[in-house]
């Protein structure tokens, strides 16, 4: 993941040809761009292990609630998809020349409401991808209408950020990345038991 | 039952195409391309009592795990893309000779065609997930999850926009009374075709299974 959002990077690079100007109108768009395919590298294999080794079973018969094993699976997607958002922040401010102080320390708030809800959805359909024909290249096709409402907001937001603005400019935005985060992990932790089943 | 429903139908078709095309008047600033306002709406309600639908039997199916709201939610998902696709073609249509542009990101349509999208990855899902019980319990999460990403998907396309009126659309003011009447006509005329696909394609549906089982049986 790591060294994909690094490639990634380098590739938008060259595509914009290092025009500053051009860099700084783009600049957000390319960090949630960088950071929603990264992170689907990474969730499209959260349950591609458990496959392999069949250990879903032995999670379900775990004598526990289902969403249970649901905020489970999350909450170590989460950091995982976290901890890329913060190693690719730094290497945007190094190579896209920001300040590290003014916008390294506001991103962290947005990249860890935008993990929060990429993964919340991303969980349910990385689970249910798993067990379709098409298998992992079902899960951007899944998750990527979903979460625009994410996308939008998040790229506001780092961009209030990013301009040296302070985040109250676009409350809007943030108001909609805090409802998408609660109103889908509720949601995919009631149907998630639907959706995991020995197969 | 079903012959009278096809007879109302043709019946409503028919009335609908001479409201739209001769008895409403023309509208005095776009012209005679307006008329095509009146299959536009119809056909959007259309798609959206269907994906309406869709939310409502995926939640049934995962209540109640019987096949029939399995198969009503495909079927009405099917031909809520369809009539939805039709709405934006149409829509398209109108939209060059008046705002001088095939398509703009305003809410309204940006919501539309996500809309759209997410309907057809539903599809697409369906299509993908292989035996009958798994299909129709991810389809059902899928498209509750997709119902309720729409209301949210509104509010941010307006968020990246800045939040600005809608001025686009149909006038809300001064509309015909004959205007009116064809709009009810082709709205209702729309619904009933609606009603008559979906019946046939709930029993294709079924006959589909029926072979399958007994396909299985001969084996």
């Amino acid at each position: 993941m790591l060294t994909f959002s690094l490639l990634v990077i380098v590739i938008f690079n060259f595509a914009f040809q290092f025009s500053a100007e051009l860099v700084r109108l783009a600049a957000p768009a390319m960090l949630w761009i960088t950071f929603t395919f990264a992170g689907v590298l990474g969730l499209s294999r959260s349950f591609a292990l458990e496959k392999e080794g069949n250990a879903v079973l032995g999670l379900l018969l775990t004598p526990t609630d289902r969403s249970l094993i649901y905020f489970g699976k999350m909450i170590s997607n989460t950091l995982f998809v976290f901890v890329v958002g913060l190693v690719i922040v730094p290497m945007f401010v190094l190579f896209f020349n920001y300040s590290f102080m003014d916008t390294l320390l506001p991103l962290i708030p947005v990249i860890f409401l935008g993990s929060l809800g990429f993964v919340s959805v991303g969980t349910l359909f990385s689970a249910m991808a798993v067990n379709t024909r098409l298998r992992e290249v079902l899960l951007p096709i899944l998750l990527f209408p979903i979460i625009i409402p994410l996308i939008v907001s998040a790229v506001r937001l780092s961009g209030q950020v990013l301009d040296g603005k302070s985040v109250t400019g676009a409350s809007s935005a943030l108001q909609l990345l805090v409802a998408f985060d609660i109103i889908f992990i509720a949601a995919c932790a009631v149907v998630f038991e639907y959706v995991i089943e020995e197969s | 039952m079903r012959r009278l429903l096809v007879i109302l139908t043709f019946i409503g078709m028919a009335a609908s195409l001479y409201t739209a095309f001769i008895y409403a008047p023309t509208e005095p600033k776009m012209g005679h391309i307006q008329r095509i306002f009146y299959f536009h709406m119809g056909t959007v309600w259309v798609a959206t009592i269907a994906f309406i639908m869709v939310f409502i039997a995926s939640i049934m199916y995962l209540w109640k795990e019987t096949r029939k709201w399995d198969i009503l939610a495909y079927c009405s998902a099917e031909l809520g893309v369809v009539f939805l696709t039709i709405t934006i073609i149409t829509g398209s249509v109108w939209a060059k000779p008046v705002w001088n542009t095939w398509w703009t990101w305003d809410p309204q349509l940006t919501t539309t065609f996500i809309l759209w999208i997410l309907y057809i990855v539903y599809l697409v899902l369906r299509s993908s997930a292989g035996n009958d019980v798994k299909r129709a319990k991810f389809a059902a999460v899928f498209g509750i999850i997709a119902f309720i990403d729409l209301p949210l998907v509104y509010i941010s396309v307006r968020v990246m926009r800045g939040i600005s009126p809608v001025v686009f659309g149909p006038g809300g003011g001064g509309i015909a009374p004959e205007m009116m009447h064809a709009l009810l006509i082709n709205m209702a005329s729309c619904t009933l075709l609606f009603i008559v696909l979906l019946l046939e394609r709930i029993d294709l549906e079924r006959m589909s299974d029926k072979l399958a089982r007994l396909k299985l049986r001969e084996s």
